[in-house]
């Protein structure tokens, strides 16, 4: 049998406080955390004092390309061809139309949860799309502006925002028939559905969508490039989306729909009413962590030959007065996406803490 | 929601439950059906209008083009496009078990160092994880290869490490290892070995059980790994030599040649997809109750034989669904290497011979179902996983 | 009231697959805009200025065809495609011409489903290195890396070429012309391999031009032309005749400038080609003005050659193949009578 002896008390924990005490405690408690903390240290040296000297204090910020002497990065490209990178090839004259759809956004999401009435929250919230499709792509009075002018990141945000909007009710409708047990065959098919798109990486869909679609409809119904890359990006979203609400309603108690049912109301009134306001509060962090990714594969649409706003650095860099500034438009792209994505995921933490009701 | 328990309030035929599930089922199942046949039909006559060759009978026919990188023998003039298909598929799979090695690896050590107590890696993990996580992974991969390409010496000015290991912008270069007569001893000397280890595991852990005792396992392990082929290797005489790579002409000749591609996308998918493993290990890691670190420590454990032997192994069972999905994300992320050339099932398939052969339909149905495998044998062995992590009750 | 429901998707569902089917130049002229499949970016042939709009020979013949169909060459709606979508995007209907310096051979001819109209431009292919390696012959590239352009009939040629001569290479493949360039630039390859013509295209978007060659061998024949779908006719007979129109323009001296001059010419050939007389304009299924507006409102095939690869353009590439049948070129333009 094992022989166990008795090991000796450690001494009580300091009670001391201050600076000096917190890095001992928090950098250089033991001899291995000290390397650490100088490894840290070293790696910081190494990288940051650079990057900051080339993004900020060495980089050239006006004048022309040829007046360059400096070092550092050199944002006069990025500056020369900031209205590509927003808006591709939209015509320069109407750039105000995509400004004005920003800030209608803007409004739309900042007064949506403070109108009261249901009514006008409903109808703003139909009327809000039409608005923003004929203020980009023109008629009724308006040029019209073809979709292949699109790009930059107007595209990246309307392909972004249509995927999730449009994937989201598709989304709900197959989590609901994936949980509804009575119905086997409705029950396979969003199975075979979400399992099929969840199992086959984006690219394939868009290929498939840019490539095959066409062949499936007969010579008379056209579809845009633009059009098939939406579809099948809310096609692909709307089964991750299905898969987080089933999540959402998965954990919602079993006495919530039976107390649903013996009100008295129907299927629907009770998903309406009772299930799905609870389930996607649940899910709301899942969600946006799935619309944080869907803003990441927008980026896959360059594959396909639309020009979003990473297709630009490449566009952009092949005009021959302006070539060898890929690093420059690398960057600011990386900085926009990070910018998008960090605050999306911040922002999710604000919601998931204003309705936790949990108490 | 389960309404079949309760009586029916009324007979007709659309008040039953029952029925109208039935109707429902019946209606979507047409529906559906009478898309594909709609869809279907079209194809095939437009097909048959517009004369596009159909079937697979591509697959014999010989491909014609070069291809940067096979696994298995392939010739330009005379592999059928069925030898690009399996090139492809095996290329990918490379990409997808380094890239799995890597990630996992930089993921454990970052999720670690996340809840490090030291205040600085606990701050430079964070750091890296929301930078990386927050990045888009094709931009990432095309930042690579691009910035990365650029800056690598050309063949005659190649970075060399003790003149055997070369860099430049043609790739990572190394000795190609030459296996004359005898050296089937040295792999039978290594099987054995490693069959040994496996009944000293066995004895180590039955005697822990008896005496408490530890037997240092993992070093002992590795040192019967090691040193029995190597006593093999100089016993028949070094029957295993290398080519070393020579600059000759253009590029280096002879030896592995690691090509810029694979190293761009291994190198982002691992630091990509590390930023979620990490996550993973952090909260796997959290959600053990704080008592039995407590607990632990009070038996005066030391800090890496808690996270070895007490922490870890109850993580373990919250980490490894998560981080099994991210595995299936990175192999489906590796189809981007299309964007920059890396001759993976996307590019090679769904993109050359898609346009030699012009088969859409075809090769893009072909490229999905490998994936769908890929995802198929990864849900298995997650649901494999799962059941025997299962906590069992005594 | 749920059977009306049934009854009424089955019936729109039998409906659907004997939509319309109409032929592609009666559909060209309802839309009023001709969907032209265009590269993403191939210097003097499709590519986009600074401004955003699209130029080159390719583009031009896109025009032509507009002209003489809708009678306003500024009807073209610009697709830019890839390499590899560009015969699926025709097959499927997505585009009604595709003119993207596309080489005409056996197999898309006859298994794609696909119809060659002409050639708008005999190519070969051909080598671009830099000059420090000093190579002067493409005999001397053996064990070279080649960056190509994936799908492309230069893949195919690239090993043919090496195994009858005995060579080795490495093909590093890319999926638009941009990438390929791009990484020779950056050395990944020692020459990039591709339509002549493209390559000196390719050449203006290194840092210094003048630090690379097109070496003077040319491995194979890359007659490009217009496609269109297979089982059109007579949309295959406007596009094919569009093509001849510019050619004969050229043939007969007529020019943007002086066509207007040129519809009181005496000249049979020239009354014909502007429609003054015959019936070419008819039989097309085209108003009678179709290849005076044409050279009206694009040029003939002089003018889109010089301005947008010749000697008024960067490329400054030199007509050879491409001249006249009569000044010791292959372009020959079927008698329009």
């Amino acid at each position: 049998m094992a022989v166990y002896t008795m090991k000796e008390a450690k001494p009580a924990p300091s009670t001391s406080k201050g600076l000096v005490f917190w890095l001992r405690e928090n950098l250089f408690s033991t001899i291995p955390n000290t390397l650490l903390t100088l490894l840290g240290i070293y790696f910081i040296y190494t990288t940051i004092p650079p990057l900051l000297d080339w993004m900020i204090f060495d980089a050239t910020w006006s004048g022309t390309k040829e007046e360059v002497v400096k070092e550092g990065a050199r944002w006069i490209f990025i500056i020369e061809k900031f209205d590509q990178f927003m808006y591709g090839f939209y015509p320069e004259a109407l750039h105000w139309r995509p400004n004005l759809v920003a800030i209608i956004s803007i409004i739309f999401v900042f007064f949506i949860p403070r109108l009261s009435s249901i009514k006008i929250k409903f109808v703003s919230m139909l009327l809000y799309p039409v608005v923003c499709f004929i203020l980009i792509r023109g008629g009724l009075g308006l040029e019209v502006v073809g979709t292949e002018k699109w790009g930059g990141l107007m595209l990246t945000i309307l392909v972004a925002a249509v995927g999730i909007i449009a994937s989201f009710p598709i989304g709900i409708l197959l989590a609901l028939g994936r949980q509804s047990d009575n119905m086997p065959i409705v029950k396979t098919l969003c199975v075979g559905f979400i399992e099929f798109i969840r199992g086959v990486p984006l690219i394939t869909i868009l290929f498939m969508a840019s490539v095959v679609l066409p062949l499936f409809f007969s010579d008379g119904i056209e579809f845009d490039k633009l059009l098939r890359a939406l579809i099948g990006i809310t096609l692909f979203q709307a089964a991750y989306i299905a898969e987080v609400i089933r999540g959402g309603l998965q954990a919602i108690p079993k006495g919530q729909y039976e107390a649903s049912e013996s009100l008295g109301l129907s299927y629907w009134q009770g998903m309406i009413l009772i299930i799905l306001p609870q389930a996607l509060k649940i899910s709301i962090p899942n969600l946006v962590g799935s619309f944080i990714s869907l803003f990441k594969d927008t980026t896959l649409v360059l594959i396909i030959g639309l020009f979003d706003i990473l297709a630009m650095v490449t566009l952009t860099n092949s005009d021959t007065s302006w070539l060898g500034f890929e690093i420059e438009g690398y960057v600011f792209v990386t900085l926009i996406y990070w910018v998008f994505c960090f605050s999306m995921s911040q922002y999710s933490r604000v919601i998931e803490r204003r309705y936790n009701t949990d108490h | 929601m389960n309404n079949s328990k309760l009586p029916p309030t009324s007979s007709g035929l659309f008040n039953s439950p029952q029925n109208r599930a039935i109707i429902f089922q019946v209606l979507s199942l047409v529906v559906v059906v009478l898309c594909i046949f709609y869809f279907v039909n079209n194809m095939f006559d437009n097909v048959a209008k517009r004369g596009i060759t159909t079937g697979f009978s591509f697959l014999g026919e010989t491909a014609g083009f070069g291809v940067s990188q096979a696994l298995i023998p392939y010739d330009d003039t005379s592999s059928t496009f069925l030898d690009v298909f399996i090139v492809g598929l095996l290329n990918t799979m490379l990409v997808g078990v380094i890239g799995i090695v890597l990630a996992s690896i930089i993921g454990l050590m970052v999720g670690i160092g996340r809840l490090s107590s030291n205040y600085l890696i606990a701050k430079l993990s964070l750091v890296y994880i929301e930078t990386f996580r927050n990045i888009p992974i094709l931009l990432q991969i095309l930042f690579w290869y691009n910035v990365v390409l650029a800056a690598l010496p050309s063949p005659r000015q190649s970075i060399s490490y003790f003149d055997s290991v070369f860099i430049n912008n043609r790739g990572l270069i190394m000795p190609d290892p030459i296996f004359e007569s005898g050296s089937g001893f040295i792999l039978v000397a290594f099987i054995l070995a490693c069959i040994s280890v496996v009944f000293l595991a066995k004895w180590a852990s039955k005697r822990h059980d008896l005496t408490g005792e530890e037997f240092p396992l993992i070093r002992v392990s590795l040192a019967i790994v090691v040193v029995a082929p190597l006593l093999v290797f100089f016993v028949t005489g070094q029957p295993i030599s290398a080519e070393y790579p020579a600059l000759k002409g253009f590029n280096f000749k002879g030896g592995i040649t690691i090509i810029p591609e694979l190293l761009a996308l291994i190198f982002a998918l691992s630091i990509y997809t590390a930023t979620y493993i990490a996550e993973a290990v952090r909260a796997g890691i959290e959600a053990v109750p704080p008592g039995q670190k407590e607990a632990a420590k009070s038996l005066g454990l030391k800090e890496h034989v808690i996270l070895r032997k007490v922490v870890l192994p109850q993580a373990l069972r919250v980490i490894i669904p998560p981080v099994i999905n991210q595995y299936l994300n990175l192999v489906k992320n590796s189809s981007l290497a299309t964007a920059i050339g890396y001759p993976e099932i996307v590019t090679l398939f769904s993109g050359t011979t898609l346009n030699q052969v012009g088969q859409a339909i075809e090769i893009i149905l072909m490229t999905m179902a490998v994936y769908l495998v890929f995802s198929i044998v990864i849900s298995l062995l997650l649901n494999w996983v799962n059941a025997k992590m299962e906590i069992k009750g005594r | 009231m749920k059977v009306t429901k049934i009854a009424l998707i089955l019936g729109l569902a039998s409906t659907l697959p004997n939509l319309v089917n109409a032929a592609t130049l009666e559909q060209v002229m309802k839309k009023g805009v001709l969907n032209c499949g265009v590269s993403t970016g191939i210097p003097g042939f499709s590519a986009t200025d600074s401004k955003g709009v699209w130029k080159g020979i390719d583009v031009d013949f896109c025009r032509s065809v507009a002209a003489a169909v809708l009678g306003d060459a500024s009807k073209v709606k610009y697709i830019p495609l890839t390499a590899k979508e560009r015969f699926t995007a025709l097959q499927s209907g997505e585009i009604d011409l595709l003119s993207r310096a596309s080489t005409w051979t056996a197999t898309r001819d006859t298994s794609l489903g696909l119809n060659f109209a002409g050639v708008n431009y005999y190519d070969g292919q051909g080598f671009l290195v830099n000059k420090d390696l000093g190579v002067t012959s493409a005999k001397e590239l053996d064990g070279a890396s080649f960056c190509i352009q994936a799908g492309t009939t230069t893949e195919l040629n690239l090993t043919d070429y090496f195994k009858s001569n005995n060579m080795e290479y490495k093909a590093v493949t890319f999926d638009t012309s941009g990438q390929t360039i791009d990484a020779f630039k950056k050395g990944r390859c020692d020459a990039v391999t591709s339509d002549a013509s493209q390559l000196y295209g390719l050449r203006i978007k290194l840092d210094d031009p003048k630090s690379a060659v097109v070496l003077p061998d040319i491995i194979s024949k890359e007659p490009l032309g217009p496609v269109v779908r297979q089982g059109d006719d007579e949309w295959f007979n406007v596009v094919r005749w569009s093509l001849f129109a510019t050619l004969e323009a050229e043939e007969l001296g007529v020019t943007a400038s002086n066509v207007d001059k040129q519809l009181k010419s005496a000249n049979p050939s020239i009354k014909r080609l502007l429609g003054v007389s015959g019936k070419a304009g008819e039989n097309l299924g085209l108003k009678s003005d179709w290849a005076y507006q044409i050279v009206k409102q694009v040029g003939n095939y002089e003018e889109m050659f010089e301005n947008n690869v010749g000697k008024n353009s960067p490329l400054n590439i030199d007509r050879g193949l491409n001249n006249l049948w009569n000044k010791g070129g292959l372009m020959y333009a079927m008698p329009i009578r």
